[in-house]
Protein backbone atom coordinates (compact mmCIF):
# COMPACT_ATOMS: atom_id res chain seq x y z
CA UNK A 1 0.00 0.00 0.00
CA UNK A 2 2.61 2.51 0.89
CA UNK A 3 5.60 1.13 -1.14
CA UNK A 4 7.75 3.82 -2.89
CA UNK A 5 6.25 6.29 -1.21
CA UNK A 6 7.45 6.46 2.09
CA UNK A 7 11.52 6.19 3.22
CA UNK A 8 12.59 3.38 5.22
CA UNK A 9 13.80 3.96 9.02
CA UNK A 10 16.61 1.29 9.20
CA UNK A 11 16.00 1.49 13.06
CA UNK A 12 12.34 1.18 12.66
CA UNK A 13 12.52 -2.05 10.44
CA UNK A 14 15.19 -4.17 12.65
CA UNK A 15 12.64 -3.18 15.43
CA UNK A 16 9.49 -4.52 13.25
CA UNK A 17 11.45 -7.56 12.59
CA UNK A 18 11.57 -7.69 15.75
CA UNK A 19 8.54 -8.12 16.87
CA UNK A 20 7.01 -11.25 18.09
CA UNK A 21 4.93 -11.72 15.05
CA UNK A 22 4.00 -14.82 12.75
CA UNK A 23 4.15 -13.31 9.42
CA UNK A 24 2.90 -15.62 6.27
CA UNK A 25 4.72 -15.69 2.52
CA UNK A 26 3.10 -12.52 1.56
CA UNK A 27 4.45 -10.51 5.39
CA UNK A 28 1.06 -10.59 6.41
CA UNK A 29 0.31 -11.96 10.13
CA UNK A 30 -3.05 -13.67 10.68
CA UNK A 31 -4.12 -10.75 11.88
CA UNK A 32 -4.26 -8.65 8.55
CA UNK A 33 -0.62 -6.93 9.93
CA UNK A 34 1.72 -6.00 6.52
CA UNK A 35 5.17 -6.18 7.99
CA UNK A 36 6.19 -3.43 5.30
CA UNK A 37 3.67 -1.75 4.98
CA UNK A 38 4.23 -0.85 9.12
CA UNK A 39 7.83 -0.86 8.32
CA UNK A 40 7.20 2.01 6.14
CA UNK A 41 4.18 3.93 8.21
CA UNK A 42 6.35 3.31 11.61
CA UNK A 43 9.50 5.54 9.69
CA UNK A 44 7.28 8.16 9.09
CA UNK A 45 5.61 8.21 12.30
CA UNK A 46 9.08 8.19 13.90
CA UNK A 47 9.56 11.50 12.88
CA UNK A 48 6.56 12.66 14.40
CA UNK A 49 7.27 11.15 17.72
CA UNK A 50 11.11 11.94 18.50
CA UNK A 51 11.12 15.27 16.86
CA UNK A 52 7.66 17.34 15.83
CA UNK A 53 6.41 15.94 19.63
CA UNK A 54 8.32 14.78 22.62
CA UNK A 55 7.66 12.13 24.62
CA UNK A 56 8.77 11.86 27.92
CA UNK A 57 8.24 8.15 28.61
CA UNK A 58 8.09 6.71 32.89
CA UNK A 59 8.10 3.05 33.66
CA UNK A 60 7.86 1.36 29.93
CA UNK A 61 8.83 -2.09 32.24
CA UNK A 62 5.16 -1.91 34.00
CA UNK A 63 4.54 -3.39 30.61
CA UNK A 64 4.56 -7.18 30.17
CA UNK A 65 7.42 -7.93 27.83
CA UNK A 66 5.35 -10.47 26.21
CA UNK A 67 2.24 -12.15 26.77
CA UNK A 68 -1.60 -10.99 27.03
CA UNK A 69 -2.07 -7.04 28.90
CA UNK A 70 -4.73 -4.79 28.55
CA UNK A 71 -3.06 -1.19 28.29
CA UNK A 72 -5.55 0.95 30.21
CA UNK A 73 -5.51 4.89 29.91
CA UNK A 74 -6.90 8.49 29.53
CA UNK A 75 -7.87 10.63 26.68
CA UNK A 76 -6.08 14.12 26.84
CA UNK A 77 -6.76 15.75 23.73
CA UNK A 78 -9.29 16.12 20.63
CA UNK A 79 -8.57 13.46 18.87
CA UNK A 80 -6.38 10.28 19.80
CA UNK A 81 -3.28 11.66 19.66
CA UNK A 82 -2.62 9.83 22.89
CA UNK A 83 -3.44 6.44 21.64
CA UNK A 84 -0.54 7.04 18.48
CA UNK A 85 2.10 8.07 21.03
CA UNK A 86 1.27 5.23 23.19
CA UNK A 87 2.24 3.25 20.27
CA UNK A 88 4.74 4.90 19.95
CA UNK A 89 6.49 4.35 22.95
CA UNK A 90 5.81 0.62 22.30
CA UNK A 91 7.09 0.39 18.94
CA UNK A 92 9.80 2.77 19.24
CA UNK A 93 11.00 2.37 23.29
CA UNK A 94 10.07 -0.38 24.65
CA UNK A 95 12.67 -3.72 24.65
CA UNK A 96 11.26 -5.49 22.99
CA UNK A 97 9.65 -3.29 21.35
CA UNK A 98 5.27 -4.68 21.13
CA UNK A 99 2.79 -3.80 18.73
CA UNK A 100 -0.78 -2.63 20.94
CA UNK A 101 -3.55 -3.48 19.32
CA UNK A 102 -5.97 -0.37 20.09
CA UNK A 103 -9.71 -1.01 20.38
CA UNK A 104 -11.06 2.12 17.64
CA UNK A 105 -14.23 3.78 16.97
CA UNK A 106 -16.12 2.18 14.35
CA UNK A 107 -16.45 5.35 12.46
CA UNK A 108 -12.62 5.08 11.55
CA UNK A 109 -13.09 1.78 9.43
CA UNK A 110 -15.55 3.40 7.61
CA UNK A 111 -13.29 6.30 6.19
CA UNK A 112 -11.25 4.92 2.35
CA UNK A 113 -7.88 5.69 3.75
CA UNK A 114 -8.12 5.40 7.59
CA UNK A 115 -9.43 1.71 7.01
CA UNK A 116 -6.86 0.82 5.14
CA UNK A 117 -3.98 1.74 7.35
CA UNK A 118 -5.41 0.49 10.53
CA UNK A 119 -5.95 -2.74 9.18
CA UNK A 120 -2.83 -3.44 8.04
CA UNK A 121 -1.27 -2.17 11.22
CA UNK A 122 -3.42 -4.44 13.44
CA UNK A 123 -6.23 -1.69 14.70
CA UNK A 124 -9.70 -2.77 15.05
CA UNK A 125 -13.14 -1.38 15.76
CA UNK A 126 -13.48 -1.88 19.64
CA UNK A 127 -15.67 -4.89 20.03
CA UNK A 128 -15.57 -7.76 23.24
CA UNK A 129 -14.98 -10.58 20.77
CA UNK A 130 -12.15 -8.99 19.11
CA UNK A 131 -10.24 -8.16 22.16
CA UNK A 132 -10.70 -11.37 23.63
CA UNK A 133 -9.02 -13.18 20.83
CA UNK A 134 -5.89 -11.10 20.64
CA UNK A 135 -6.16 -11.44 24.74
CA UNK A 136 -5.82 -14.80 24.42
CA UNK A 137 -3.52 -14.99 21.38
CA UNK A 138 -1.19 -13.48 23.79
CA UNK A 139 -1.10 -9.99 22.27
CA UNK A 140 -1.34 -6.38 24.04
CA UNK A 141 -4.56 -4.47 23.60
CA UNK A 142 -5.04 -0.67 23.98
CA UNK A 143 -8.18 0.70 25.11
CA UNK A 144 -9.04 4.21 26.32
CA UNK A 145 -12.46 3.40 28.76
CA UNK A 146 -13.86 6.73 28.27
CA UNK A 147 -14.28 6.60 24.25
CA UNK A 148 -15.48 9.43 22.10
CA UNK A 149 -16.85 11.22 25.76
CA UNK A 150 -12.86 11.11 26.63
CA UNK A 151 -11.15 12.57 23.18
CA UNK A 152 -14.62 15.18 23.41
CA UNK A 153 -13.14 16.92 26.26
CA UNK A 154 -12.42 20.27 25.74
CA UNK A 155 -8.65 21.26 26.67
CA UNK A 156 -9.73 23.26 30.26
CA UNK A 157 -10.86 19.65 30.98
CA UNK A 158 -7.59 17.68 29.55
CA UNK A 159 -6.35 15.95 32.75
CA UNK A 160 -9.95 15.18 34.03
CA UNK A 161 -11.34 11.60 33.77
CA UNK A 162 -15.08 11.11 32.27
CA UNK A 163 -16.89 7.90 32.67
CA UNK A 164 -15.13 4.76 32.02
CA UNK A 165 -17.10 1.93 30.29
CA UNK A 166 -16.53 -1.74 32.49
CA UNK A 167 -16.26 -3.92 29.46
CA UNK A 168 -12.16 -3.66 29.59
CA UNK A 169 -12.57 -5.28 32.89
CA UNK A 170 -14.59 -8.18 32.49
CA UNK A 171 -12.85 -8.42 29.71
CA UNK A 172 -9.78 -8.71 32.30
CA UNK A 173 -11.56 -11.05 34.17
CA UNK A 174 -12.56 -13.55 31.59
CA UNK A 175 -8.95 -13.66 30.13
CA UNK A 176 -7.07 -13.50 33.15
CA UNK A 177 -4.72 -10.26 31.62
CA UNK A 178 -3.24 -7.90 34.10
CA UNK A 179 -3.89 -4.55 33.57
CA UNK A 180 -1.19 -1.92 32.85
CA UNK A 181 -2.75 1.93 33.67
CA UNK A 182 -1.37 4.73 32.02
CA UNK A 183 -1.82 8.26 32.29
CA UNK A 184 -0.63 10.57 29.59
CA UNK A 185 -0.62 14.73 30.25
CA UNK A 186 -0.26 17.02 27.72
CA UNK A 187 -2.87 16.25 24.62
CA UNK A 188 -5.18 19.41 25.49
CA UNK A 189 -1.86 21.28 25.06
CA UNK A 190 -1.07 20.08 21.52
CA UNK A 191 -4.83 20.55 20.35
CA UNK A 192 -6.24 22.80 22.91
CA UNK A 193 -9.99 22.48 21.80
CA UNK A 194 -12.12 25.37 22.71
CA UNK A 195 -15.67 23.47 21.04
CA UNK A 196 -16.83 20.65 18.99
CA UNK A 197 -19.11 20.87 16.63
CA UNK A 198 -21.37 17.75 16.81
CA UNK A 199 -24.42 18.22 14.08
CA UNK A 200 -21.47 19.26 11.35
CA UNK A 201 -19.41 15.88 12.51
CA UNK A 202 -22.80 13.70 11.91
CA UNK A 203 -22.54 15.50 8.19
CA UNK A 204 -19.16 13.81 7.94
CA UNK A 205 -20.10 10.68 9.26
CA UNK A 206 -17.93 11.33 12.27
CA UNK A 207 -18.46 11.67 16.45
CA UNK A 208 -18.05 15.28 15.88
CA UNK A 209 -15.23 18.07 14.96
CA UNK A 210 -12.98 19.70 17.24
CA UNK A 211 -12.23 23.61 16.87
CA UNK A 212 -8.83 24.15 18.36
CA UNK A 213 -7.63 27.68 19.64
CA UNK A 214 -6.59 28.56 15.82
CA UNK A 215 -9.53 27.25 14.11
CA UNK A 216 -7.36 24.14 12.21
CA UNK A 217 -6.78 20.61 13.62
CA UNK A 218 -3.31 21.18 13.39
CA UNK A 219 -1.32 19.88 16.65
CA UNK A 220 1.38 21.93 17.61
CA UNK A 221 4.35 20.62 18.50
CA UNK A 222 4.41 19.31 22.23
CA UNK A 223 6.07 17.63 24.68
CA UNK A 224 3.78 14.78 26.43
CA UNK A 225 4.09 12.63 29.52
CA UNK A 226 3.55 9.38 29.56
CA UNK A 227 3.54 7.36 32.79
CA UNK A 228 2.89 3.74 32.98
CA UNK A 229 2.13 2.09 36.14
CA UNK A 230 2.78 -1.27 38.12
CA UNK A 231 0.58 -3.98 36.20
CA UNK A 232 -2.86 -4.31 38.04
CA UNK A 233 -4.44 -8.02 38.83
CA UNK A 234 -8.00 -8.59 39.57
CA UNK A 235 -9.32 -12.09 40.57
CA UNK A 236 -12.94 -13.18 39.06
CA UNK A 237 -15.11 -14.59 36.21
CA UNK A 238 -15.90 -11.16 34.14
CA UNK A 239 -19.63 -12.43 34.99
CA UNK A 240 -19.57 -10.52 38.52
CA UNK A 241 -22.73 -8.71 39.56
CA UNK A 242 -21.88 -4.12 38.19
CA UNK A 243 -21.48 -3.05 41.32
CA UNK A 244 -18.64 -5.33 41.96
CA UNK A 245 -17.41 -4.47 38.61
CA UNK A 246 -17.92 -1.46 38.71
CA UNK A 247 -15.86 -1.18 42.02
CA UNK A 248 -13.01 -2.77 40.20
CA UNK A 249 -12.78 -0.11 37.46
CA UNK A 250 -12.92 2.59 40.00
CA UNK A 251 -10.03 1.48 41.36
CA UNK A 252 -8.43 1.39 37.65
CA UNK A 253 -9.62 4.87 37.42
CA UNK A 254 -8.08 5.94 40.61
CA UNK A 255 -4.73 4.93 39.49
CA UNK A 256 -5.07 6.61 36.10
CA UNK A 257 -6.23 9.87 37.76
CA UNK A 258 -3.10 9.61 40.30
CA UNK A 259 -0.95 9.03 37.52
CA UNK A 260 -2.45 12.17 35.58
CA UNK A 261 -1.65 14.16 38.78
CA UNK A 262 2.15 12.84 38.68
CA UNK A 263 2.68 13.76 34.83
CA UNK A 264 0.85 17.31 35.96
CA UNK A 265 3.48 17.75 38.37
CA UNK A 266 6.29 16.57 36.29
CA UNK A 267 5.03 18.77 32.95
CA UNK A 268 5.30 22.20 35.89
CA UNK A 269 8.73 20.93 36.84
CA UNK A 270 7.50 20.21 40.55
CA UNK A 271 8.69 17.07 41.17
CA UNK A 272 11.25 15.44 38.62
CA UNK A 273 11.26 11.66 37.67
CA UNK A 274 12.97 10.72 40.98
CA UNK A 275 9.98 11.40 42.61
CA UNK A 276 7.55 9.08 40.49
CA UNK A 277 5.55 6.41 42.27
CA UNK A 278 3.99 4.04 39.27
CA UNK B 1 -20.09 -47.12 1.22
CA UNK B 2 -22.29 -45.38 -1.25
CA UNK B 3 -22.16 -41.49 -1.43
CA UNK B 4 -24.37 -39.22 -3.22
CA UNK B 5 -23.55 -35.93 -4.40
CA UNK B 6 -25.63 -33.08 -5.92
CA UNK B 7 -24.58 -30.29 -7.85
CA UNK B 8 -21.85 -33.06 -9.02
CA UNK B 9 -20.86 -31.78 -12.45
CA UNK B 10 -20.10 -28.11 -10.83
CA UNK B 11 -16.12 -27.31 -9.81
CA UNK B 12 -16.16 -28.12 -6.55
CA UNK B 13 -18.96 -30.87 -7.05
CA UNK B 14 -16.41 -33.14 -10.01
CA UNK B 15 -13.12 -32.44 -7.59
CA UNK B 16 -14.86 -33.64 -4.67
CA UNK B 17 -16.58 -36.91 -6.80
CA UNK B 18 -13.06 -37.84 -8.28
CA UNK B 19 -11.47 -37.42 -4.71
CA UNK B 20 -14.24 -39.82 -2.73
CA UNK B 21 -14.13 -42.19 -5.99
CA UNK B 22 -9.98 -42.07 -4.68
CA UNK B 23 -10.73 -42.42 -1.42
CA UNK B 24 -12.81 -45.95 -2.12
CA UNK B 25 -16.71 -44.29 -1.95
CA UNK B 26 -18.77 -45.51 -4.52
CA UNK B 27 -19.91 -42.15 -5.97
CA UNK B 28 -23.72 -41.10 -7.89
CA UNK B 29 -24.13 -37.72 -8.90
CA UNK B 30 -27.15 -35.97 -9.64
CA UNK B 31 -27.05 -32.35 -11.57
CA UNK B 32 -29.22 -30.44 -13.73
CA UNK B 33 -25.64 -29.91 -16.22
CA UNK B 34 -24.20 -32.62 -17.94
CA UNK B 35 -20.52 -34.12 -16.70
CA UNK B 36 -18.93 -34.89 -20.37
CA UNK B 37 -16.25 -37.63 -20.27
CA UNK B 38 -16.92 -38.05 -16.12
CA UNK B 39 -14.96 -40.74 -14.67
CA UNK B 40 -16.66 -44.23 -15.53
CA UNK B 41 -16.94 -45.39 -11.71
CA UNK B 42 -19.11 -42.96 -10.91
CA UNK B 43 -22.81 -42.93 -11.81
CA UNK B 44 -24.38 -39.38 -13.31
CA UNK B 45 -28.09 -38.51 -13.51
CA UNK B 46 -29.30 -35.11 -15.20
CA UNK B 47 -31.77 -34.28 -12.99
CA UNK B 48 -33.24 -31.71 -11.19
CA UNK B 49 -33.36 -32.19 -7.03
CA UNK B 50 -36.38 -30.55 -6.78
CA UNK B 51 -38.05 -33.12 -9.19
CA UNK B 52 -39.00 -36.59 -9.39
CA UNK B 53 -36.72 -37.88 -11.10
CA UNK B 54 -33.89 -36.80 -8.50
CA UNK B 55 -36.09 -38.59 -5.74
CA UNK B 56 -35.99 -42.00 -7.98
CA UNK B 57 -32.21 -41.70 -7.29
CA UNK B 58 -32.18 -41.76 -3.80
CA UNK B 59 -35.05 -44.61 -3.74
CA UNK B 60 -33.36 -46.90 -5.95
CA UNK B 61 -29.83 -46.35 -4.78
CA UNK B 62 -30.24 -46.02 -1.73
CA UNK B 63 -27.05 -43.81 -0.28
CA UNK B 64 -25.14 -44.23 2.87
CA UNK B 65 -24.12 -40.60 2.51
CA UNK B 66 -25.06 -37.67 0.56
CA UNK B 67 -23.51 -34.15 -0.02
CA UNK B 68 -25.46 -31.43 -1.07
CA UNK B 69 -23.55 -28.98 -3.26
CA UNK B 70 -26.52 -27.99 -5.73
CA UNK B 71 -27.00 -24.63 -4.70
CA UNK B 72 -26.30 -21.81 -7.34
CA UNK B 73 -23.41 -19.70 -6.00
CA UNK B 74 -22.49 -17.29 -8.15
CA UNK B 75 -24.23 -13.93 -8.22
CA UNK B 76 -24.80 -13.01 -11.99
CA UNK B 77 -28.12 -15.42 -12.00
CA UNK B 78 -30.27 -13.15 -10.47
CA UNK B 79 -33.84 -14.73 -10.70
CA UNK B 80 -36.22 -15.84 -8.42
CA UNK B 81 -35.39 -19.60 -9.51
CA UNK B 82 -31.98 -19.16 -8.22
CA UNK B 83 -34.04 -18.64 -4.81
CA UNK B 84 -35.99 -21.36 -5.47
CA UNK B 85 -33.15 -23.61 -6.27
CA UNK B 86 -31.15 -22.57 -3.15
CA UNK B 87 -34.21 -23.36 -1.25
CA UNK B 88 -36.28 -25.82 -1.68
CA UNK B 89 -33.23 -27.94 -3.51
CA UNK B 90 -32.39 -27.98 -0.14
CA UNK B 91 -35.17 -29.15 1.22
CA UNK B 92 -36.26 -31.86 -0.85
CA UNK B 93 -32.65 -32.88 -0.50
CA UNK B 94 -33.21 -33.17 3.48
CA UNK B 95 -36.34 -34.91 2.99
CA UNK B 96 -35.16 -37.43 0.49
CA UNK B 97 -31.93 -37.93 2.87
CA UNK B 98 -34.57 -38.64 5.62
CA UNK B 99 -37.32 -40.84 3.69
CA UNK B 100 -34.53 -43.24 1.88
CA UNK B 101 -32.45 -43.74 4.89
CA UNK B 102 -29.53 -41.48 4.58
CA UNK B 103 -27.27 -41.77 7.78
CA UNK B 104 -25.46 -38.99 7.13
CA UNK B 105 -25.19 -35.78 5.27
CA UNK B 106 -23.20 -32.44 4.57
CA UNK B 107 -24.25 -29.10 2.60
CA UNK B 108 -21.90 -27.44 1.30
CA UNK B 109 -22.09 -23.60 2.41
CA UNK B 110 -19.94 -20.74 2.05
CA UNK B 111 -18.32 -18.31 4.86
CA UNK B 112 -19.88 -15.24 3.24
CA UNK B 113 -22.74 -16.13 5.19
CA UNK B 114 -21.43 -13.55 7.74
CA UNK B 115 -21.33 -10.68 5.81
CA UNK B 116 -18.55 -7.86 5.95
CA UNK B 117 -18.94 -4.74 8.09
CA UNK B 118 -16.97 -1.87 9.45
CA UNK B 119 -17.16 -3.59 12.95
CA UNK B 120 -17.54 -7.21 13.06
CA UNK B 121 -15.21 -8.81 14.45
CA UNK B 122 -11.91 -11.08 12.42
CA UNK B 123 -12.13 -14.62 12.83
CA UNK B 124 -16.31 -15.30 13.19
CA UNK B 125 -16.77 -18.36 14.90
CA UNK B 126 -19.81 -20.65 13.92
CA UNK B 127 -22.57 -19.09 16.81
CA UNK B 128 -22.25 -15.74 15.18
CA UNK B 129 -25.53 -15.02 13.25
CA UNK B 130 -25.45 -13.45 9.71
CA UNK B 131 -25.35 -9.78 10.19
CA UNK B 132 -25.22 -8.46 6.44
CA UNK B 133 -28.15 -9.78 4.84
CA UNK B 134 -29.91 -5.84 4.67
CA UNK B 135 -26.88 -4.78 2.48
CA UNK B 136 -26.26 -7.64 0.31
CA UNK B 137 -29.79 -9.04 -0.28
CA UNK B 138 -28.38 -11.02 -3.35
CA UNK B 139 -27.23 -13.06 -0.78
CA UNK B 140 -30.17 -13.87 1.44
CA UNK B 141 -30.91 -17.06 -0.12
CA UNK B 142 -27.46 -18.57 0.49
CA UNK B 143 -28.12 -17.58 4.20
CA UNK B 144 -31.37 -19.58 4.42
CA UNK B 145 -29.77 -22.29 2.87
CA UNK B 146 -27.67 -22.32 5.37
CA UNK B 147 -29.94 -22.06 8.45
CA UNK B 148 -32.46 -23.99 6.99
CA UNK B 149 -29.55 -27.01 6.10
CA UNK B 150 -28.77 -26.80 9.69
CA UNK B 151 -32.68 -27.22 11.12
CA UNK B 152 -31.89 -30.92 10.18
CA UNK B 153 -29.41 -31.26 13.15
CA UNK B 154 -32.71 -30.98 15.21
CA UNK B 155 -35.14 -32.42 13.16
CA UNK B 156 -33.54 -35.47 12.18
CA UNK B 157 -30.94 -35.83 15.04
CA UNK B 158 -30.24 -39.23 13.64
CA UNK B 159 -28.54 -38.22 10.70
CA UNK B 160 -25.32 -37.48 11.37
CA UNK B 161 -25.35 -33.45 9.59
CA UNK B 162 -22.76 -31.43 9.11
CA UNK B 163 -22.80 -27.74 7.38
CA UNK B 164 -19.73 -26.59 6.39
CA UNK B 165 -19.06 -22.68 5.29
CA UNK B 166 -16.29 -23.13 3.00
CA UNK B 167 -13.90 -19.97 2.30
CA UNK B 168 -13.50 -18.74 -1.03
CA UNK B 169 -11.98 -21.64 -3.54
CA UNK B 170 -9.18 -20.82 -6.43
CA UNK B 171 -7.34 -23.25 -8.44
CA UNK B 172 -6.94 -23.76 -12.07
CA UNK B 173 -10.42 -24.52 -12.84
CA UNK B 174 -10.63 -20.29 -12.53
CA UNK B 175 -14.28 -20.79 -11.36
CA UNK B 176 -16.05 -19.55 -8.54
CA UNK B 177 -16.62 -15.75 -7.00
CA UNK B 178 -12.66 -15.16 -6.20
CA UNK B 179 -11.52 -16.44 -9.41
CA UNK B 180 -14.40 -14.19 -11.72
CA UNK B 181 -13.42 -11.16 -9.81
CA UNK B 182 -10.00 -12.32 -10.58
CA UNK B 183 -11.11 -12.81 -14.40
CA UNK B 184 -9.83 -9.93 -16.40
CA UNK B 185 -6.13 -8.01 -16.47
CA UNK B 186 -7.63 -5.20 -14.83
CA UNK B 187 -9.08 -5.86 -11.42
CA UNK B 188 -11.02 -3.06 -9.85
CA UNK B 189 -10.78 -1.75 -5.96
CA UNK B 190 -12.14 0.29 -3.60
CA UNK B 191 -10.10 2.91 -3.22
CA UNK B 192 -8.64 3.29 0.71
CA UNK B 193 -9.88 -0.01 1.63
CA UNK B 194 -7.85 -3.50 1.45
CA UNK B 195 -9.90 -6.28 3.16
CA UNK B 196 -8.05 -9.66 3.86
CA UNK B 197 -9.67 -12.39 1.57
CA UNK B 198 -9.51 -15.64 3.11
CA UNK B 199 -9.31 -18.32 0.45
CA UNK B 200 -8.15 -22.36 -0.69
CA UNK B 201 -7.11 -23.93 -3.23
CA UNK B 202 -10.09 -25.71 -4.38
CA UNK B 203 -8.25 -29.38 -4.34
CA UNK B 204 -7.98 -28.75 -0.69
CA UNK B 205 -11.31 -27.64 -0.25
CA UNK B 206 -13.01 -30.74 -1.84
CA UNK B 207 -10.73 -32.52 0.69
CA UNK B 208 -11.58 -31.75 3.41
CA UNK B 209 -15.58 -31.84 2.33
CA UNK B 210 -13.96 -35.69 2.10
CA UNK B 211 -12.72 -35.45 5.02
CA UNK B 212 -15.82 -34.29 7.03
CA UNK B 213 -18.04 -37.13 5.46
CA UNK B 214 -15.20 -39.18 7.12
CA UNK B 215 -15.09 -38.08 10.40
CA UNK B 216 -19.15 -37.75 10.37
CA UNK B 217 -18.86 -34.51 11.74
CA UNK B 218 -22.54 -32.97 13.64
CA UNK B 219 -22.81 -29.35 13.53
CA UNK B 220 -21.88 -26.20 11.84
CA UNK B 221 -18.05 -25.90 10.84
CA UNK B 222 -16.29 -22.94 9.12
CA UNK B 223 -13.47 -24.51 6.39
CA UNK B 224 -10.82 -22.62 5.50
CA UNK B 225 -7.08 -22.76 4.34
CA UNK B 226 -4.06 -20.99 4.74
CA UNK B 227 -4.14 -17.34 7.00
CA UNK B 228 -6.01 -14.15 4.86
CA UNK B 229 -4.34 -12.29 2.56
CA UNK B 230 -5.09 -8.57 1.65
CA UNK B 231 -7.04 -8.46 -1.60
CA UNK B 232 -4.78 -6.12 -3.65
CA UNK B 233 -1.91 -8.68 -2.52
CA UNK B 234 -3.77 -11.12 -4.20
CA UNK B 235 -4.58 -8.69 -6.98
CA UNK B 236 -1.14 -8.36 -7.96
CA UNK B 237 -0.24 -12.09 -6.80
CA UNK B 238 -2.59 -13.19 -9.67
CA UNK B 239 -0.72 -11.20 -12.12
CA UNK B 240 -3.38 -8.55 -12.12
CA UNK B 241 -3.23 -4.69 -11.95
CA UNK B 242 -5.17 -3.49 -9.45
CA UNK B 243 -7.37 -0.28 -10.00
CA UNK B 244 -8.44 1.83 -7.60
CA UNK B 245 -11.51 3.43 -7.83
CA UNK B 246 -13.69 5.58 -5.15
CA UNK B 247 -16.35 3.84 -3.79
CA UNK B 248 -19.17 5.92 -5.58
CA UNK B 249 -17.33 5.86 -9.16
CA UNK B 250 -16.60 2.02 -8.06
CA UNK B 251 -20.46 1.55 -7.86
CA UNK B 252 -21.42 3.71 -11.25
CA UNK B 253 -19.24 1.86 -12.76
CA UNK B 254 -20.21 -1.61 -12.37
CA UNK B 255 -20.92 -3.73 -15.54
CA UNK B 256 -19.49 -1.03 -17.29
CA UNK B 257 -16.21 -0.01 -18.57
CA UNK B 258 -14.78 -3.67 -18.64
CA UNK B 259 -15.98 -3.84 -15.09
CA UNK B 260 -17.39 -7.26 -13.19
CA UNK B 261 -21.40 -6.98 -12.79
CA UNK B 262 -22.21 -6.80 -9.33
CA UNK B 263 -24.49 -6.02 -6.85
CA UNK B 264 -23.92 -3.04 -4.90
CA UNK B 265 -23.76 -4.70 -1.90
CA UNK B 266 -21.34 -6.76 -3.03
CA UNK B 267 -19.09 -3.23 -2.25
CA UNK B 268 -18.96 -4.00 1.38
CA UNK B 269 -17.17 -7.33 0.15
CA UNK B 270 -14.10 -5.54 -1.57
CA UNK B 271 -14.40 -3.00 1.74
CA UNK B 272 -14.50 -5.13 4.92
CA UNK B 273 -13.09 -8.61 5.69
CA UNK B 274 -15.19 -11.78 5.59
CA UNK B 275 -12.45 -14.32 7.93
CA UNK B 276 -13.94 -17.57 9.74
CA UNK B 277 -12.12 -19.10 12.88
CA UNK B 278 -11.66 -22.62 11.56
CA UNK B 279 -9.82 -23.97 14.55
CA UNK B 280 -13.11 -26.77 15.55
CA UNK B 281 -13.12 -28.19 12.29
CA UNK B 282 -9.54 -28.41 12.17
CA UNK B 283 -9.56 -29.94 15.61
CA UNK B 284 -12.74 -32.37 14.57
CA UNK B 285 -11.01 -33.77 11.87
CA UNK B 286 -7.13 -32.82 11.74
CA UNK B 287 -7.51 -31.36 8.32
CA UNK B 288 -4.22 -29.76 6.90
CA UNK B 289 -4.29 -27.89 3.43
CA UNK B 290 -1.96 -28.60 0.83
CA UNK B 291 -1.67 -25.74 -1.05
CA UNK B 292 -0.58 -22.51 0.97
CA UNK B 293 -1.35 -18.81 0.28
CA UNK B 294 1.30 -18.37 -2.64
CA UNK B 295 0.98 -21.81 -4.20
CA UNK B 296 -2.81 -21.68 -4.37
CA UNK B 297 -2.69 -17.85 -5.81
CA UNK B 298 -0.24 -19.70 -8.47
CA UNK B 299 -2.26 -22.35 -9.56
CA UNK B 300 -4.91 -19.85 -10.34
CA UNK B 301 -2.42 -17.77 -12.06
CA UNK B 302 -0.40 -20.42 -14.24
CA UNK B 303 -3.44 -21.35 -16.18
CA UNK B 304 -4.00 -19.22 -19.51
Amino acid sequence: MLDNLLPVDPEVAARIEALDLQFNKFGIDPYGIDKNDLIRFVSAFAWLYRYYFKVEVYGLDNVPSRGRALLIGNHSGGVAIDGAMVMGSMLLEAEPPRLPHAMIDKFIHEFPGASQLMSRTGQFTGNPEQAERLLNDERLVLVFPEGARGTAKLAKDADSLVGFGTGFMRLALETKSPIVPFGFVGGGDALPTVANLKRLGRLFGVPYIPVTKWGLLIPKPTRFQLLYGKPMFFEGTGHERDELVCAMVDQVKERIADLIRQGRSLREKEISGEDLVL
Amino acid sequence: MKVLVTGISGTLGRLTAVKLVQHGYEVVGIDRRPWPNAPEEIEIFQADIRKRPAEDVFRTHRPDAAIHMATVTHLVTQSPDRMRVNLYGTRAFIHHCAVYGVKQTVFVGRHTFYGAAADSPLYHTEDEPPMSTHSFPELADLVAADLYAASALWRYPEIATSVLRIVYTLGPSKHGTLASYLHGPNVPLIMGFDPLFQFMHEDDAAEAIVSALAHRLHGIYNVAGPTPVPLSTIVRAAGRRPIPAPEPLFKLGLGRLGLPRLPAGAADHLKYPIVVDSDPFRRATRFTYQYDERETINSFRAVR
